[in-house]
């Protein structure tokens, strides 16, 4: 528990597992969750590296501005998709191909 | 013992991790994600991070998870069961992303990481509040207006026209 390749493969099994959702889901929302995996895998690395880098701090700042742009991105992705919803009656990404109604 | 412990989180955060992939009920999804989340928040404290472990559990799983909660109800009725989602070209997905992380764990394991000896820090609160107001007082600014940004776009974005 004290290597830094544990770490690392970790996060890199989260990203990849977001990637995958990401790549394979249609559902808006499942969509926003493996974002959410990508930029948790992205602070662990960020945490990890500060650690084993002599425990940086600067490390520490930047997954906080990581988590601050998250939860920005969560608020206006949200609104999106409620109006996503109240447009096509369905969150499904496939089927909102035009931009007007 | 703690290695034990340790070990527990780490097939924990990948058994949610996998949860949230692959559930076919949004709602177990979501439920799994904060099981994630609250994974990752352990490894931060395994990494001398508490001030981050903190930081993580109230603002993802206390903010981010609950706004992800209020979507789903919101986009679905919630008298109706099928609460689901369908996957397409899973098997594509799944070669891309295998090939994918074939080539960070070998690159993660044929890297001579440079690493320095650090002692455990007694708390990293003090020292990231210095960095924030001196080093990083810009960026912390930016990063105030552009929420303040975000959510009034939220605002403007999800009322109702009239």
């Amino acid at each position: 528990m004290d290597s830094l390749q544990i770490y690392l493969t970790l996060a890199a099994i989260l990203f990849s597992l977001g990637m995958f959702a990401v790549m394979t889901r249609r559902n808006a929302i499942a969509i926003l969750m493996g974002i959410e995996l990508i930029l948790n895998a992205a602070n662990l690395n960020f945490i990890a590296f500060a650690r084993f880098g002599g425990m940086n701090l600067t490390g520490h700042i930047f997954a906080i501005f990581v988590i601050v742009l998250a939860a920005a991105e969560v608020a206006v992705a949200l609104a999106i998709i409620i109006n996503l919803y109240q447009n096509f009656k369905s969150i499904n990404v496939d089927e909102a191909q035009q931009m007007k109604q | 013992m703690i290695n034990i412990v340790f070990w527990f989180f780490v097939v924990m955060t990948i058994a949610a991790a996998f949860l949230v992939v692959l559930s076919k009920n949004l709602v177990y999804a979501a439920i799994a994600l904060l099981v994630t989340l609250l994974g990752v928040a352990t490894m931060y404290i395994f990494l001398w991070a508490d001030f981050m472990a903190g930081t993580q559990v109230m603002i993802y799983i206390g903010g981010i998870l609950i706004l992800l909660l209020f979507g789903i109800m919101l986009t679905h009725r919630i008298t109706s069961v099928q609460i689901s989602h369908t996957n397409v070209q899973r098997g594509v997905g799944a070669l891309i992303v295998l090939v994918l992380f074939g080539g960070l764990a070998w690159m993660i394991n044929i890297t001579p990481w440079l690493e320095f000896a650090s002692e455990e820090p007694v708390q990293t609160v003090h020292s990231i509040g210095m960095l924030l107001m001196t080093d990083f007082l810009l960026p912390f600014e930016v990063a105030s207006v552009l929420l303040l940004g975000a959510l009034i776009g939220a605002a403007v974005l999800a009322r109702k026209e009239s």
